[in-house]
This record gives C-alpha cells, sequence and structure tokens, in this order.
C-alpha cells in the first residue's frame, strides 16, 4: 500500500491520504543522520503504527509530520480535510499530538489543560465550554475536570492529554509512545480505549511505539523501522475482523502477529550490544 | 471507563506524628531563644555589667516600650523604604527578565550590568549615590540594587525553565509570543518568581539599612538603621540594641509574609508547596 502508488491513488479515493512523506531526512545539528531517506504514506482514517528501536528517529519523524521540526530534505504533506472552515489555523488544528509524558499545566485544573487548544486559537469561552465538555466526555474524564494534575494517576493524565489532543477535532492524531511509562494493566484498558475513540471517530492515527504487542493489537498495519539512521523495514498488514476486543488479545492470530512483527523486526536490534 | 483508575488523592491529613514533629519544630527554637536571653540576663546581673556597655534584655525590652513613638517612626520610615526597594526590585526584575527573554540581543547587552551593579557591594555605592541623588531616592535605589538581581536571575532561569514538550505543544497550535509568554512560560516561572522575591525581600530591607547608615552621617535620616548609628555615637547602647530587634523582627515578617503568599500562590500545585507524602 505505501509507496508512489498510493498517492496518486489518493486523489481519486473516497478515502484519500492523509500524510505522505517523501524522502524525508533529518540530520542533527552534530552531523549525525537521524532519520530516512523515509518515503511513508497513510491513508485517511487509517491507524498506522511506526516500529522500531529506542533512538530510530521514529520520534523525530511524528515531529516533523507536526511541524515541529523542519526536515533536512524532502518533503512532508499532510492533507487538511476540513481545511477551508480551518484556513488561518495553524496545523495546530489538523493534527492533535499527544507526548510520551503527559505534558500538561500542573498550574491549572484538568478542564483549563484540555482547553489549551481552544484557548490558544481564540474561541470563545461558550463554544470551548462545549467542546471540553465533549473532550473529556470521549476519554470518561468527566468528573475530574476540576482536579488538578498532580492528584490524577499516570492513567489518567494520559487520558487528559488524549482529550486535549481531541478537542480540535483533528483529522489526525500524531501519539508518540504515549503509553510507554504506564503499567500493564492501564496500558492495556487505554488501548481499548484508544481503539473505542478511533472507531467511533475515524481519525488518522500515527502511533509510535517500541512494544510489539501494543501495535499489533492496535494498528492496522505496523511499519517497522531500522535502527538509526531510521528508514523503512517492513510493513506488515494486521488484518484481523473489527471490532477488536480482549479477544484478539489472546487469540492465536494475535501471537502470530506478534511473532511476524517480531521478527522484521529482529534485524534492527542486530549489531546493537546490550539491547 | 475510569474505575480501574485511583481516585484523585485528596490532600492528606496530617497525621499525629507529623503534627507533633511540627510542634517540635515550632517549640525548639523558642525554647532556645528562652535560654538564651535568660544566660543573657544572667550574664548582665552577675557580673555587674553596666547598661552602657551591655544592656540586659529587660532594659532593652524597657527602652523599647519608652522610645516606641521614636522608635515605631523610625521602623515605619524604614519599612517604607524597603517597600519601595523592593517592589521597584520586582517589577524591575521581572520586567528585565521577560525582555531578555523576549529578546537575546538585549540580554548579551545588558546582562554583564546587572551582574556588575550586583557584586559591587552596595555599601561602597551608597555614598555616591547619596551625592547625585535626593536622600530618599538614593535609599530606595540602594534597596532597589541589592534586591533586584536575585528576582532577575530567578525569573530569568524560570522561563528558561519550560518543559521542552508543552512549549512543542504551544508551537503546535500556533501560540503567539504574548500567549506563549502569558499562558506558558510565566506561569512555569512563578514558582522561581516567588523564590526570587523571597529572596529581595530580606534583602531589600539590608539595602535600606546600608543606605540608612551611609546616609546617616550626612544628616537628615529618620530610619531605623539611623537611630542605631545615632544611638552609638551618644552611648545609648539598650536603644540601639532595641533598634536592632526591631530590624530583626522586621526581616522576619518580611519573610514570613513572602513565603505564605508563596505558598497560597502555589499550594495548588507546586512541589515546594505539597506536603511530603503527595
Amino acid at each position: 500500500m505505501a509507496g508512489p502508488a498510493a498517492l496518486s491513488e489518493s486523489a481519486a479515493a473516497p478515502a484519500g491520504a492523509a500524510v505522505s512523506l517523501r524522502g524525508v531526512t533529518k540530520v542533527y545539528d552534530s552531523g549525525l543522520l537521524a532519520l530516512g531517506p523515509l518515503d511513508l504514506d497513510v491513508r485517511s482514517g487509517e491507524f498506522v503504527s511506526l516500529l522500531g528501536p529506542s533512538g530510530c528517529g521514529k520520534s523525530t519523524a511524528l515531529r516533523l509530520i507536526a511541524g515541529l521540526k523542519a526536515p533536512t530534505s524532502g518533503s512532508v504533506g499532510v492533507s487538511h480535510h476540513s481545511g477551508q472552515a480551518r484556513a488561518g489555523h495553524s496545523n495546530g488544528f489538523a493534527i492533535g499530538f499527544v507526548f510520551q509524558e503527559p505534558t500538561l499545566m500542573p498550574w491549572t485544573s484538568v478542564r483549563e489543560n484540555v482547553r489549551l487548544p481552544l484557548k490558544l486559537a481564540h474561541a470563545s469561552l461558550a463554544e470551548s465550554d462545549a467542546r471540553v465538555r465533549e473532550a473529556l466526555a470521549q476519554v470518561g474524564l468527566t468528573e475530574f475536570a476540576d482536579a488538578y494534575p498532580r492528584e490524577l494517576s499516570g492513567g489518567m493524565k494520559m487520558r487528559v492529554s488524549l482529550a486535549r489532543a481531541l478537542v480540535t477535532d483533528p483529522d489526525i492524531l500524531l501519539m508518540d509512545e504515549p503509553f510507554a511509562a504506564l503499567d500493564e494493566i492501564t496500558r492495556f484498558r487505554l488501548n481499548n480505549d484508544l481503539l473505542s475513540v478511533w472507531r467511533n471517530l475515524r481519525k488518522t492515527v500515527i502511533f509510535v511505539t517500541h512494544s510489539v504487542f501494543e501495535s499489533v493489537y492496535l494498528s492496522q498495519r505496523v511499519i517497522v523501522m531500522t535502527s538509526r539512521p531510521g528508514r523503512l523495514s517492513t510493513e506488515i498488514r494486521i488484518d484481523t475482523p473489527e471490532p477488536r476486543g480482549e479477544d484478539f488479545r489472546t487469540s492465536a492470530a494475535y501471537a502470530a502477529y506478534c511473532r511476524m512483527v517480531s521478527n522484521a523486526l529482529a534485524p534492527s536490534y542486530a549489531g546493537q550490544s546490550g539491547s | 471507563m475510569t474505575s480501574f483508575d485511583a481516585s484523585p488523592s485528596s490532600a492528606a491529613q496530617p497525621e499525629p506524628d507529623t503534627r507533633r514533629l511540627r510542634m517540635v519544630r515550632l517549640l525548639l527554637p523558642l525554647l532556645v531563644l528562652a535560654a538564651g536571653v535568660v544566660l543573657w540576663e544572667l550574664v548582665v546581673r552577675l557580673n555587674n555589667i553596666p547598661a552602657y556597655v551591655l544592656p540586659g534584655p529587660g532594659a532593652v525590652f524597657r527602652t523599647l516600650v519608652q522610645d516606641w513613638p521614636v522608635l515605631s517612626q523610625s521602623l515605619l520610615t524604614t519599612l517604607l523604604t524597603t517597600l519601595e526597594g523592593f517592589v521597584a526590585a520586582g517589577i524591575g526584575g521581572i520586567i528585565l527578565a521577560v525582555l531578555f527573554n523576549q529578546s537575546k540581543w538585549l540580554e548579551y547587552s545588558l546582562f554583564p550590568y546587572a551582574v556588575i551593579l550586583q557584586v559591587t557591594p552596595v555599601i561602597a555605592i551608597a555614598p555616591l549615590l547619596l551625592i547625585y541623588l535626593p536622600q530618599q531616592t538614593a535609599v530606595v535605589v540602594c534597596a532597589w540594587i541589592v534586591a533586584f538581581f536575585p528576582v532577575l536571575s530567578n525569573t530569568t532561569l524560570g522561563l528558561n525553565s519550560v518543559d521542552r514538550n508543552l512549549a512543542g505543544l504551544f508551537q503546535l497550535y500556533g501560540a503567539s509570543r504574548i500567549q506563549t509568554l502569558r499562558y506558558l512560560k510565566l506561569p512555569s516561572a512563578l514558582p522561581f518568581i516567588l523564590a526570587g522575591l523571597r529572596i529581595a525581600g530580606g534583602l531589600s530591607l539590608i539595602g535600606a539599612v546600608v543606605a540608612e547608615i551611609a546616609a546617616g552621617s550626612a544628616g537628615a535620616g529618620s530610619g531605623l538603621a539611623y537611630r542605631i548609628a545615632e544611638s552609638g555615637y551618644r552611648l545609648n547602647i539598650p536603644r540601639m540594641f532595641a533598634a536592632l530587634l526591631l530590624l530583626s523582627a522586621a526581616g522576619i515578617v518580611i519573610y514570613g509574609l513572602l513565603a505564605l503568599a508563596s505558598h497560597l500562590m502555589l499550594r495548588h500545585w507546586h512541589e515546594s508547596a505539597l506536603g511530603k507524602e503527595n
């Protein structure tokens, strides 16, 4: 599916490419080639995982897509679906970003944290109130709107972070190892919740992780990246009937996919001592 | 959906143990104070030391009461100077730090001079200021010089300590400079600013006192430091002690008020203002 063909299709296809990277590289100030060249197409509404060893540039790729960094060479295309209504706003309104840490403002309440993107866009209080309520409901945190971040558990903080990313109703959700620091049970619950959000809202999700199990459980497509410089190594489609749930996690198909992805990932770790 | 998550931890009730510890921490210094006062009185009485050499605490306290009309006036004068110096230092330090944060050019041009102003002993600058400025202004400027640097450097540190990811988030949502300053940098710098102000409170008192002492020989001062110098010339040692006592008390009150203000402003979120259990 990836490759040039996907892009040319996208114009005609009802579900076009939401994100397309062409020959993207990123060289750090130190002269180190961190990423690429990388070609990547993500269809609108697709759930894609970028999987690779630490330091393979997958987070960098995400930041390039978000426009937080500029590529050294190549092009980053992000389509704005409901672009007309949002003209004048920066990428921020088409893209929601969830960091590895919850990245909340500790000095203010959950509600104000979620409201931030709207406040920065000068949305009216009445309008933002409704959307903040909706976003908090989507992640099941309605009752905690007035709590301060420090009063929440790690999983709940991550939900706030997710609500904040959803509050602008973005087309694309970029997630940078969001659940890596959580315990397994919490992580499984958040995986399920994320899937249900994705099913309901049909966002395009690009999910960076170094967990094979997580990537297989969540994605329609797992993209395995090589070690530095990060390049596309293999991509594996996870074809399984929707909706996925805990049954899938214990199924033979899941185990088979995990083995397949693990095998694909193994060469990326080859030559890395101590991993 | 959230049932598996821990409910928000309510503010931890102080346990009996911590309460006892707090009492001990309060009582011990008071005990030391009482012991010191008693020892002082004993040394003075047993050795028959005259009041013009070392007055006992009783004599100091009596002087404090007797001379209250004079001393309270002086206290007010010194406190006013301190307050003016402190407010000027607070506003000046914060504004300068914000300007430095917005413009590296400005920072590179001016920061060295802020350091020079800080490292030059104010006691050496004060006589010069007294020549060129009206006395009251000179005294306030002294207080300002001593107090503004901690505000400036702490605020600068705070403004530069913004969480990198939060900064990225603001960038992603196209925040303007003003928005970033108002909603991100200033709030995250607040604990640093408050720490700087807490230092500045005590320092502006020191600055005021130094300037008053320097101005003392020049005449018309009437602050507490001036009273100390004046009483020294007149060998009115009990009054020197009484004025000194008032200065210390003023310093303690200033620090306490600023610490309280800082606590009230940070208690909802900052580690420094939270109980240890959280």
